[in-house]
């Protein structure tokens, strides 16, 4: 199909999003990314059985943190779709960089970049 | 069973043979004497004593002891409530040495219902004691004249010993065992949880009576009135060890509201004539919650008034 | 094990104020298996710090650190020749790990980063549930190994109270019924002849009632 999508979006290949850790979703912050989602197997497709919902709760843990620590909860996401819907592949990736650009940037890269200065 | 150990006027009145009769009042949420003054004054001619409640439920109210010295003083005959959750050992003895000194003659153990119930849901509880052993303690320091601790007790207690028995609380077998349980630990009178499913309750007193238990103690069959479907409905689903049969519920609720009080007090009375007959019970106790001014229609058409004089 | 659970970190970064240069201590023991202060915790817990204070303007340094134990000399000596370049240590140990660097580095502010709980087991992973309360006088040869001083909510040496419902506590309907338990196990052990034996009035000396306890063994003593 050839679709195009935002062009800021780096994409991290796992084999099941149950692989996905609360520190890697941290880590991705630390490092300076204004958002984060994570795009399982539509749930009760999952070939783990549970991965994509272990993925979910763990989302679910990062945006109470970030909200927390005030960086906002809502640049953490978490989506279920199946590999033929490549629209949906889509659509989820302009309505994710839309709340990003909202949110705007990570306060933790403008910190970082003044601290530095 | 007709030896007398105390100056118990219900300890006289059960022993001599006669259907004893109980009520009980809770003490203000307050200290506000005038509120128990005024329910025992209600009650005085057709009970045999009176249950002061110590902080039901959990909540704060005025002390037990102080409430039964204030009966004490109006001339009637106090149950000194006494559960083991607020106070440790030393205090106990202490509160007991205390009625005694008021010649409170009668105590009921308890443990107590768990605090999250209460006022002071976020408060420490003691249990230092459980029921059975603060029955042992009573009785140790009445028979044996002694505190826990070994020493002599000058005048030691003389009271008359109770505990409550739930007979429908689970697990049902060990029911009648724990009855006996705390007759081994020296109980000599039970006042049982209010009685709702009469069968299940004549089984338990059918069970007892098998372990000759009831030819050991006196047990008083526990009754409270439904002043509505309300209350029927609330002690069915809410209280806990409760056991209210949906006949009753149904029952309470085939009448008007403005009948449904009468209906609840025929069906304690109804109640109380058929227990009258058990082989096993020896009298009633009979919780009016906040109703105490129908306590004694409740003793006359039951046919329990007027009370024996023992004095 | 000892179960502890993380505090919120909101509660935390409110203990953290002031310092500059955090040492965040994980324990490799119980905590690690509760998962609530081993060295994925910690990491955690580090990297949410760091993102916190960096968000607040403020140069503050977190770093890491997990030690096999927190609850013995030998391992605590690990951070000896480190632990003055810190600010503070916040321990996610249990309370005995936190009071014992305390005890130890006297110039350091150790601060706690979980609440403990109980001693228990993990009932499947993602809950555990008490079973031991250290009463110092072990009653489960009476009580058919289930423990009424933890497990029942009024500590009833000769249980079960009026409350006890459909095996469930009064307290709570998603707690069982410590002498439901019991009693079930007496049966299934063919012992219910044992119910009906009087458990005597404890002594509680040897539990928190007593003051601090110790235990010492001369034969291992050094």
């Amino acid at each position: 199909m050839r679709l195009q999508y935002p062009s800021g979006i780096r994409i991290i290949c796992l084999p099941c999003t149950g692989k996905v850790d609360l520190l890697h979703l941290l880590h991705c912050f630390e490092k300076g990314a204004d958002g984060v989602y994570v795009v399982g197997c539509l749930e009760g497709a999952c070939q783990f059985n549970t991965g994509n919902l272990r993925a979910r709760k763990r989302v679910a843990l990062a945006q109470e943190i970030l909200e927390k620590i005030g960086l906002g909860g809502d640049r953490v996401q978490m989506y279920n779709l199946s590999s033929s819907e490549a629209p949906r592949f889509v659509q989820i990736a302009e309505e994710m960089t839309q709340k990003i650009l909202k949110l705007g940037p990570n306060p933790i890269k403008l910190a970082r970049r003044k601290m530095a200065a | 069973m007709n030896e007398e150990k105390t100056p118990s006027k219900l300890e006289k009145i059960l022993r001599a043979g006669h259907l004893a009769v109980t009520s009980e009042c809770g003490p203000p949420r307050g200290s506000e004497a005038g509120h128990i003054t005024k329910k025992a004054e209600m009650i005085r001619n057709h009970v045999d004593a009176v249950n002061i409640t110590d902080n039901q439920t959990s909540v704060t109210r005025l002390c037990s002891l102080a409430a039964c010295i204030h009966l004490k003083m109006m001339g009637l005959e106090p149950v000194l409530q006494m559960v083991t959750r607020d106070r440790n050992r030393i205090a106990i003895q202490s509160d007991i040495l205390g009625a005694a000194s008021f010649d409170i003659f009668n105590i009921l153990c308890l443990s107590g219902d768990h605090q999250s119930f209460g006022d002071n849901p976020k408060g420490q509880n003691v249990f230092d004691l459980d029921s059975m052993q603060l029955i042992q303690t009573v009785r140790h320091m009445r028979d044996e004249g002694k505190f826990l601790g070994g020493d002599s007790i000058e005048r030691p207690p003389r009271m008359f010993v109770g505990a409550a028995a739930n007979p429908f609380a689970d697990p049902f077998e060990i029911r009648v065992p724990r009855l006996a349980k705390k007759i081994a630990a020296g109980v000599e009178f039970i006042q049982t949880q209010c009685i709702y499913n009469v069968e299940k309750f004549e089984l338990w007193l059918k069970l007892a009576r098998e372990r000759g238990l009831t030819e050991k103690i006196f047990i008083l069959a526990g009754v409270t009135p439904f002043k509505s479907v309300g209350m029927a409905k609330y002690m069915k689903n809410r209280v806990p060890g409760m056991d209210v049969p949906d006949e009753l519920v149904k029952r309470m609720s085939g009448v008007a509201k403005e009948k449904q009080p009468e209906e609840g007090l025929q069906i304690c009375v109804e109640t109380i004539q058929r227990l009258k007959e058990q082989k096993g019970v020896r009298g009633f106790h009979i919780m009016a919650i906040e109703w105490e001014e129908k306590v004694p229609e409740i003793v006359e058409r039951s046919g329990l008034y007027p009370r024996p004089n023992v004095n | 094990m000892i179960v502890a659970k993380q505090k919120p970190i909101e509660e935390i970064i409110e203990t953290l104020k002031g310092y500059n240069k955090i040492l965040i201590l994980g324990c490799n023991e119980c905590v690690t298996v509760c998962e609530a202060g081993g060295k994925k915790e910690v990491a955690v817990l580090a990297s949410a710090l760091r993102m916190y204070f960096m968000n607040q303007g403020q140069e503050v340094k977190i770093e890491e650190a997990t030690l096999e134990r927190q609850c013995d000399h030998e391992y605590l000596e690990e951070i000896r020749k480190t632990v003055d370049q810190y600010d503070a240590v916040l321990s996610l140990a249990c309370g005995v790990g936190v009071q014992f660097l305390a005890e130890k580095y006297m110039h350091t502010p150790i601060l706690p980063g979980v609440d403990t709980c109980f001693m228990g087991v993990t009932e499947e992973r993602g809950v555990w549930s008490e079973r031991c309360q250290g009463c110092g006088q072990c009653i489960l040869a009476w009580t058919a190994g289930i423990c009424p001083v933890s497990r029942c909510a009024k500590r009833l040496l000769n249980g079960p109270c009026g409350g006890s419902s459909k095996g469930k506590c009064e307290i709570n309907k998603e707690v069982p019924c410590a002498w439901q338990i019991i009693i079930d196990r007496l049966n299934e052990l063919g012992r219910m002849e044992d119910y009906e034996r009087l458990i005597p009035i404890k002594d509680w000396s040897t539990e928190r009632a007593g003051g601090p306890r110790k235990v010492v063994r001369e034969d291992v003593r050094s």
